[in-house]
């Protein structure tokens, strides 16, 4: 298949609600999977840490929702763009389902993080430290894409200019990255991406690479799932989605 | 089990976290499949609930 008409296929509303539908239990389904086996993994494979006891299993629920947090908002930011060139109906449905979802994951990185600080610094925040304050600012910017496009009673309007603020606030990801390598404050460095030799033994890193991997799929669960109600929202006129409530109440 | 449960001191620290995280991505798939559910009931008014393709089962008392 063409790069052109897999394009043209990902801006057919009728066919990615079918694909989302298709896809959608599945992924769901790999998800609850790798969930429940990454959090035996964490809580009870994974030996004690040599200085943090077992204090440090919160790595297992904080890294994750810290990784989906910044990783939708990637995906907010790019689709929000795709949207806004090229009028595309999907990118900007897929934009609208991220910023919740991210913005949840966003909150949940903030508050593990906060609960694991306290026992380990001492501290539940430190507004000096570059990650924690940059992860809060991703915290606002989800909120303000939000309120951006709520303001607005024309769709296209609140699509289009929510997805200029969606990309403008794409500097700050480069910032949460290397927050903990230009200021290094009190979040410690990077644990996993040092592609060489990552600093955590397999016994524990194998668990949390299910635990990303788990809250991919919820992710894209998520995802799927409001995007198929956003393209109901915004096809309500046409024709398939008549067609489909027929079949649908039958 | 008393032992993992007291996860070395941290418990309080370790459920939180699990916990929080828990009602946070359980409240995460509630809010997606309402939002689903109430995206199909704002079309079918206007759809065609008038005339649905199999008709409900309906004992008629003639």
């Amino acid at each position: 298949m063409g790069l052109k008409r897999t394009f043209h296929l990902l801006g057919s509303p009728p066919t990615v609600y079918r694909l989302a539908g298709l896809l959608g239990p599945w992924v769901g389904i790999a998800a609850v999977i790798l969930i429940a086996a990454g959090t035996y993994g964490g809580l009870v494979l994974a030996p004690p840490d040599y200085l943090q006891g077992d204090g440090f299993r919160i790595i297992y629920v904080h890294v994750p929702s810290a990784y989906i947090g910044l990783m939708a908002y990637e995906l907010m930011a790019v689709a929000a763009s795709v949207g806004f060139i090229w009028h595309m109906k999907i990118a900007h449905a897929v934009a609208v389902s991220a910023a919740p979802v991210g913005a949840s994951f966003t909150f949940l990185a903030l508050v593990t993080g906060a609960v694991w600080g306290k026992p380990m610094w001492g501290t539940y925040w430190q507004w000096a430290d570059a990650r924690l304050v940059s992860e809060l600012v991703l915290l606002f910017l989800y909120l303000g894409v939000m309120l951006l496009r709520a303001s607005f009673d024309d769709r296209d309007k609140g699509d289009r200019v929510s997805a200029v603020l969606a990309v403008v606030g794409v500097v700050n990801v480069p910032i949460i990255h290397y927050s903990v390598e230009w200021w290094s404050t009190l979040h410690q460095g990077p644990t996993i991406a040092q592609l060489d030799a990552p600093s955590i033994t397999m016994d524990m890193l194998v668990p949390l690479l299910t635990m990303i991997a788990g809250f991919t799929l919820c992710f894209a669960w998520l995802i799927l799932k409001r995007v198929q109600a956003e393209i109901l929202d915004r096809e309500s006129r046409a024709r398939w989605v008549e067609q489909l409530v027929t079949g649908a109440s039958a | 089990m008393k032992e993992f449960l007291a996860m070395g001191g941290y418990a309080a620290y370790v459920w939180t976290s699990y916990g929080i995280t828990a009602f946070v991505v359980t409240l995460n798939v509630w809010l997606a499949q309402r939002r689903y559910r109430q995206a199909l009931d704002a079309i079918r008014p206007a759809g065609t609930q008038a005339e649905p393709v199999r008709q409900p089962t309906v004992r008629r008392m003639t």
